[in-house]
């Protein structure tokens, strides 16, 4: 029995050989024995739970199982990835909303980093009004809940936006108006292949700029303009084989219809609202992570930098930046996923991300456990990879010390 | 009061290295630095001491344009300090610092730290800068640390390649902001001797420093600050036999008698 | 070189002057802080751009132009309140005052709503107690805030006891927001020291169970456990048994708040050096004891300000609750402004919602920073 045994430390300490300790005054013991309990109270929890739900899909008539999926959906969706119809089972939604999801978390997550990176420099100006306006925004961004932001796009700004007949327009080639924003089509003709090339062909030579300059300048110690060069590189290559191949790239323009514009690329206003919504507000923490990873970084550092000679913006690129950025990275991957998380809030204003086609998807077959899990899993892999990378990475540029 | 004698020195010339002619500075209303004057000749080393928060770190500070002066004149190897960033680039490329903190760059080696400045400002070929690196880096007499980064490395290492460092620039002058203050007694010998070395090899210096020793040793000149004023400056031995203002004496008596 | 008696001062005798009149003062900090460098100035310049482009509209909207007074005939009684009263081409104010007492306490009977009042100054009383640096003896206020005042606060609330029932249906506003915030963080807390202690223990069956449920909670949107709890919670519970659809939110809530309780009070357990529990077990407390006397005062202490800060969150957090139906501070807004007779006012609506979250959570965030200075100059005494 458990009992037929002390340790052998109080054995010694009592001088009694065969001193026996009653188990619940063992600490390893009791701790076996509390954790057998907790097991125990949580299978017994889990059985019982299990139970009630079986009775009741019982009762109500519902199996278990994922053979729904391929039940016809039945509902539209107002903007989706891939194509889908009225008879796509409702699998392939499922897939198209996690998509969405993605798409639109992307894209908030881009304007997020950009407004983010420009606020937090903002903030950190020596220019005190400068400095104010992204305090403001910061303040005023975050103690407002999302969801009242992202209403506030929709239903508050987007609305006022003019009607078809009076759109705001861009050189007559972008329109916005309340019922979306509308851009020009790249329509590729033959040769339009070949200005791809050349892109690509521009981004793999400005690599090489980049390196054999790096390269140069640590043989030689002659230094080389690599931004100005490559962006020209970057632009011009593929400029000069469009015009070269006469145009083979037409634009599918928007044209004013009856209704609305045909034609081009719309951006639903929903998903403008969300992307902006989102975006700019995640900006503001990302203001924050930009403006503490650079405090971070002692001012010892810069006056060393700088008494060594170093230009101010080579102190910032050789020996600030390269310190905040340890400092900002975990938090800004947990703001990417914030993101994520947070683009859950599409659905309230009429975006179809996963969320509001599971609601719906659950609303119609009554498959709530089916769909609770679906949703719980596909966010928490998203966690999963994120926090992975993000481990990975953190192990890697963590600081040696001794 | 004595005039420095550049005779006792050979190494000490006429030339003007450092002349800081009514300079005074303010930390919003507060009077940092009040009408200091201060020469320093090419070859020449000075050493200043004065009680915590008497505008020390302030006025070498002021020399490399870490802080700004608002009024009177500086000028280092005949360079005005003016807002003209082209002149403050040139005097910092000319002036080496040590801090009492290091202040190395965590995220690269011994060698990396070393070799930054060289190849970033003075555009020279990383093998050329490494070279000059190691040189100095044995000078120090740490070559063998080169590959490791700084957090691995003990403080009197870290002061010791922080002077190698600042010496990769070929600095004409070098200021040291209490280099020794922050390391363990033990340490403190092995960062003394290499600025020792630097000494006799001619380099000009002005040292923050409250050692006494290596101000008897090597400076040519001592300099007392109270309240952001020079009191008094003399040659070491005067400066510690002889002091004529009784602040001084009060100083000296509290530094050398515990 | 002599010794530097320029001006005819002897050494040690120079006065302390103030500094030169471009260096201080109105011009000095402006020169500093506004105009340092071209690049300076024009920054400056455009930023009065960026302000004259957004101040000036705003203020007119919502305040020169702005309809803030009924018409005569609404106060005569002889219409009710309506969108088209607003004529004067800036913000309808009086969409926000026709509808003030439903943002406040939702669908709450008129007569009855004193009791909400009662609750919340008792609430704010004794939140007033608790934290006030004044009040010295906290122990009463404490054993009434978390005894004796939730009970009441339901009685109250809800009714019996000779009160006329309300049900919670008719619940909504900023009081139901600060009904789920509030239970929210203080159901979480106990719950969050146990998961914080359970993370940190070291049994493995206990650590893994601990680590599981608040990464799971932590890896999941809020939504996704609100909907769970509406759709899902039912089924799990035994035939027959139903829970009210605002219990249900709430246990939602308070599990989400306890996952993110318990990171913030691990944060403060690690904050604590070794030495504290070694000095309370050797002095021969036991696990319990030492968690209860020594470790968790301090612990907790450390933690406030992420408290009040996880608090904020939860408490815009909330606003999600309108996807299951409650009408909560935001939702109930919304659905006012989507009135026949209050077509048009959403912006009115939403400005006035934002402001009312933003002054409630910026007050906080600033208690919260106010603490953690606190807390730091209180380390390095
Ligand atoms: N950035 C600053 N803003 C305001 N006051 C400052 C600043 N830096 C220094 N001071 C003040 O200026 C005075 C001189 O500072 P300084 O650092 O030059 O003194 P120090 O002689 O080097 O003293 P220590 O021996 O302690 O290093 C001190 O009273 C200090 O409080
Ligand atoms: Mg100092």
């Amino acid at each position: 029995m458990a009992m037929a045994q002390g340790t052998p430390e109080n054995g010694v300490a009592n001088g009694h050989s065969h001193h026996h300790v009653a188990f619940w005054r063992d600490e390893r013991k009791r701790g076996l024995a509390a954790q057998l309990v907790v097991i125990l109270a949580i299978l017994a929890f889990g059985w019982y739970l299990i139970a009630n739900l079986l009775a009741n899909q019982e009762r109500l008539g519902i199996p278990l199982g994922l053979d729904f999926l391929e039940n016809v959906a039945g509902f539209q969706l107002s903007f989706a990835v891939l194509p889908v119809t009225l008879e796509s089972p409702i699998g392939r939604l499922l897939v198209v909303g996690g998509l969405n999801t993605l798409v639109a978390a992307f894209f908030s997550a881009i304007i997020a980093t950009f407004v983010g990176l420009l606020i937090g420099i903002m903030r950190l100006s020596h220019n005190w009004l400068i400095s104010r306006i992204a305090a403001t925004y910061i303040e005023i961004i975050r103690n407002i809940p999302l969801l009242l932001q992202l209403v506030f796009w929709y239903g508050g700004v987007l609305v006022t936006l003019p009607r078809p007949r009076d759109s705001l327009s861009a050189f007559d080639l972008v329109y916005l108006n309340i019922k979306g924003l509308f851009m020009p089509r790249p329509v590729p003709e033959p040769g339009a292949g070949i200005v791809l090339i050349a892109f690509v062909a521009a981004i793999g030579i400005a690599i090489g700029v980049a390196r054999w300059a790096r390269q140069r300048q640590m043989a030689t110690g002659q230094q080389f303009a690599t931004v100005p060069v490559n962006f020209a590189i970057v632009i011009g290559l593929p400029t000069f084989a469009y015009l070269l191949l006469g145009r083979p790239i037409a634009w599918d323009v928007p044209q004013p219809g009856a209704f609305n514009f045909t034609g081009g690329v719309t951006i639903l206003p929903e998903m403008t609202a969300l992307i902006i919504g989102l975006g700019l507000s995640t900006a503001a923490y990302v203001a924050e992570i930009v403006r503490s990873g650079i405090n971070s970084v002692s001012h010892g550092q810069t006056e060393a930098a700088l008494a060594l000679g170093l230009k101010p913006r080579w102190c910032m690129r050789l020996v600030i930046l390269p310190q905040a950025l340890r400092v900002m990275i975990p938090p800004m991957i947990s703001q990417y996923l914030n993101v994520v998380k947070n683009s859950t809030l599409a659905g309230f204003i009429g975006y179809p991300d996963l969320f509001s086609i599971i609601g719906t998807s659950q609303n119609q077959t009554g498959r709530a456990v089916e769909c609770v899990m679906i949703l719980m899993l596909f966010y928490l892999s998203v966690s999963l990879i994120i926090s992975v990378i993000m481990n990975w990475y953190n192990k890697r540029v963590m600081l040696v010390e001794r | 009061m004595s005039t420095q004698s550049t005779a006792a020195n050979p190494s000490v010339s006429d030339e003007v290295m450092i002349q800081m002619v009514g300079v005074n500075k303010w930390y919003g209303q507060f009077h940092v630095l009040k009408d200091i004057d201060l020469t320093v000749n090419t070859g020449e080393r000075i050493v200043v001491c004065g009680p915590s928060g008497s505008g020390k770190s302030t006025m070498i500070r002021c020399i490399n344009r870490l802080e700004e002066h608002q009024k009177g004149k500086i000028v280092v190897d005949g360079i005005e300090l003016t807002h003209d960033l082209k002149h403050i680039e040139k005097i910092r490329r000319e002036v080496g610092m040590v801090f009492q903190h290091f202040n190395l760059f965590p995220h690269l080696t011994v060698l990396e730290n070393l070799t930054l400045s060289p190849i970033w400002v003075k555009k020279v070929p990383k093998r050329e800068a490494e070279e000059v690196a190691m040189h100095f880096l044995e000078r120090v007499k740490i070559p063998e640390q080169a590959a490791k980064y700084p957090g691995q490395l003990s403080g009197g290492q870290q002061q010791r390649v922080a002077i190698a460092r600042s010496l990769c620039m070929n600095p004409k002058v070098m200021l040291f902001d209490e280099p020794t203050s922050a390391l363990d007694p033990e340490m403190i010998k092995e960062v003394l001797d290499v600025m020792i070395g630097l000494a006799e090899s001619g380099m000009t210096m002005i040292c923050v420093t409250h050692e006494m020793g290596f101000a008897r040793t090597v400076a040519n000149r001592v300099i007392f600050m109270d309240r952001g004023e020079i009191i008094e400056q003399n040659e070491p031995e005067e400066f510690f036999n002889n002091p004529t203002s009784e602040r001084t004496r009060l100083f000296l008596s509290q530094i050398l008698h515990h | 070189m002599t010794d530097t008696t320029n001006q005819g001062f002897a050494p040690g005798t120079r006065p302390d002057l103030p500094p030169p009149v471009s260096e201080s003062g109105v011009i000095g900090w402006l020169r500093h802080n506004l105009f340092s460098s071209w690049w300076d100035t024009l920054l400056t310049l455009g930023a009065i751009y960026l302000i004259y482009l957004i101040v000036p509209p705003f203020v007119t909207w919502a305040f020169l132009d702005a309809t803030w007074n009924f018409v005569p005939e609404v106060l005569s009684g002889e219409k009710s309140p309506q969108i088209s009263d607003c004529t004067s081409g800036g913000a309808c104010w009086i969409f926000v005052r026709a509808r003030f007492g439903q943002f406040f306490y939702g669908f709450y009977p008129d007569a009855e709503r004193w009791r909400v009042n009662i609750v919340l100054i008792l609430l704010v009383a004794s939140i007033y107690g608790l934290l006030a640096e004044r009040v010295k003896n906290k122990q009463p206020i404490a054993w009434f805030f978390f005894l004796i005042f939730p009970i009441l606060a339901f009685v109250l609330l809800y009714g019996g006891f000779g009160l006329e029932v309300v049900p919670t249906q008719q619940w909504g506003g900023f009081m139901l927001t600060l009904i789920i915030s509030g239970i929210g963080i203080v159901f979480s807390l106990p719950i969050g020291i146990l998961l914080a202690l359970g993370r940190r223990s070291q049994l493995p069956v206990v650590h893994l169970l601990c680590t599981l449920f608040i990464e799971f909670a932590r890896g999941v949107p809020l939504i996704t456990i609100l909907f769970m709890a509406n759709v899902m919670l039912p089924l799990f519970l035994p035939p027959g048994v139903e829970f009210n659809i605002l219990v249900r939110i709430l246990i939602g809530v308070t599990l989400f708040a306890s996952a993110y309780m318990a990171e913030v009070i691990r944060g403060g357990l690690q904050a604590l050096p070794k030495g504290q529990y070694e000095g309370a077990m050797a002095m021969g407390l036991g696990y319990w004891q030492m968690m209860r006397l020594i470790i968790m005062p301090q612990a907790l202490r450390v933690a406030i300000p992420s408290i009040v800060n996880n608090f904020i969150s939860l408490a815009q957090d909330t606003t999600l609750v309108a996807i299951v139906g409650l009408y909560d501070f935001l939702n109930i807004v919304r659905a006012g402004s989507r009135d026949s007779n209050w077509i048009g006012t959403e912006i009115e609506g939403y400005v006035f919602c934002g402001v009312v979250y933003w002054a409630f959570c910026f007050a906080m965030s600033r208690y919260s920073m106010h603490l953690e200075r606190k807390l730091h100059t209180g380390h390095k005494r």
